[in-house]
């Protein structure tokens, strides 16, 4: 197998040169999906029968979490690769998605407390996925703290991405334990996931957001990349003569 | 290997009773925290019996916290972590052996401690054996986890605060596990099935934590 791309990977100027390219084809993307998805799903899917318009608000909640759920897993390969082949670009991408998964995070809460006032009747209720949402993003929380609190550049990313992968570990037996918690001291009064089959004229829409929101986590982190790159090689002869040409 | 194991055990022994007052601070600080809630919520003692699994355990993992802030520090600030990094033996088993060492001197000393709380906070006497084991079987991973942290942290000056950002999260199932079982305790239920649980994150935690922490640590000295 041919691994140059891999390597290619490694070096700010490749990135930066074909995550140019990459950009505009996600931003037409992304645009396309969330107005598709977003108008479809909030002016012509169907009512639920027995949420009303309120369920509406999935368009927005289901995929921000996942977004959010997959971002935590980028972020511990992230690590991952930071560690094994000192990669620059990998440090890169953690530094700059764990801002990005933390909003898409608090977005899931809020909209979930949005949505959960018409449905139960409360804003917040300690339900086992609410809480360990919450739980992830104090995960996130803490990743951002300790990429900031160091102020050495090597060192910072060496930790963080140590940190991150101890979390991936802690993931799955926080996820149990939340459940099992759940389970033992409430019954599970509302189960969102125990829904009647969607019909496609529902769940169409909500595919298209799915799609539309990973596009928009993918430009907004390209984005931020780019910017941190440059940053970081601003003496580089490469980054003067870009900046140059986009004069 | 056991040569290093002992040497470095008895260091560690010799180093913490020179300065007994520190290892009695966490046990006070435990205390302190524990002799609060009832200030706080009232004396009464059906609702101190339902959150006595809570605070006890609440109380337990604040205290280890506070107590591991600076498990490494010393060690940093004299230069002998660097020579534990350039040491031929492995670093995962140095620290293994640094952090249960701390267990042995904290958290065992708040396992001990615990029933007397319990007593204190009206649980009924049949309950403390679970109260005391459980708190045996979960505050070696408090420690392990909490020693991960501390590696992280180990050369930043506001180490504290950051510290707890970073271990509370990881703690939630030694929590929720440990509570789970005080109350199952409480209820008459079987606690089998939590203890092996504990049981469980212990020995995930003794197999695995060692090698977070020797990758911490080399990271903080490396700068």
């Amino acid at each position: 197998m041919n691994w140059s791309f891999f390597h290619k990977l490694g070096s700010p100027k490749w990135f930066y040169d074909i995550s140019g390219r990459w950009l505009p084809w996600f931003a037409v993307a992304t645009v396309l999906l969330l107005g598709i998805g977003i108008v479809w799903g909030l002016f012509f899917a169907p009512q639920d029968y027995q949420q009303g318009n309120s369920f509406r608000i999935i368009y927005i909640h289901v995929p921000a979490a996942l977004v959010a759920q997959s971002c935590y897993v980028m972020l511990a390969a992230a690590g991952i690769v930071t560690l094994v082949w000192r990669m620059k670009l990998a440090d890169v991408a953690l530094r700059c998605a764990a801002p990005i998964g933390a909003w898409m995070t608090f977005i899931a809460l809020v909209t979930g407390a949005i949505w959960g006032k018409p449905t139960w009747g409360t804003y917040w209720v300690w339900d086992a996925r609410l809480t360990s949402m919450l739980i992830l993003l104090f995960l996130y929380f803490g990743i951002i703290a300790l990429s900031q609190a160091i102020s050495n550049r090597d060192t910072s990313a060496k930790a963080t991405a140590v940190l991150a992968i101890v979390g991936l570990v802690n993931i799955p037996i926080i996820k149990y334990s939340v459940d099992w918690w759940n389970t033992l001291h409430q019954p599970a009064t509302f189960k969102i996931t125990e829904k009647p089959a969607m019909p496609v004229e529902m769940w169409l829409p909500l595919l298209l957001t799915v799609l539309g929101f990973y596009a928009l986590f993918t430009v907004s982190l390209l984005m931020r990349m780019r910017l941190e790159v440059l940053r970081r090689e601003h003496k580089t002869r490469w980054v003067r003569d870009a900046l140059e040409k986009a004069k | 290997m056991l040569q290093i194991v002992w040497l470095l055990f008895t260091r560690e022994w010799r180093l913490a009773w020179r300065r007994p007052g520190q290892l009695l601070n966490p046990l006070v600080f435990f205390a302190i925290v524990i002799s609060l809630f009832p200030l706080a919520v009232g004396p009464e003692p059906g609702m101190l019996r339902t959150m006595a699994p809570g605070v006890i355990w609440v109380a337990a993992l604040l205290a280890t916290l506070l107590s591991l802030d600076g498990l490494f520090r010393s060690d940093y600030e004299d230069g002998s972590l660097e020579q534990w990094v350039l040491s031929p033996h492995p670093l995962a088993l140095m620290v293994l052996v640094k952090v249960l060492h701390h267990w042995l001197v904290c958290g065992l000393a708040l396992v001990l401690l615990s029933p007397l709380f319990g007593l204190m906070l009206s649980l009924p006497s049949r309950v403390l054996p679970v109260l005391a084991l459980t708190l045996l079987l979960g505050t070696p991973v408090l420690s392990l986890l909490g020693a991960v942290g501390a590696a992280l942290t180990v050369g930043l000056k506001s180490g504290g605060v950051l510290l707890a950002l970073l271990i509370l999260p990881l703690y939630i199932p030694v929590l929720i596990l440990g509570t789970g079982a005080v109350e199952a305790s409480v209820q008459g239920l079987p606690v089998t099935g939590y203890a092996l649980w504990l049981a469980c994150l212990a020995v995930l935690s003794l197999s695995l934590a060692p090698v977070a922490i020797a990758a911490g640590l080399r990271i903080g000295v490396s700068e």
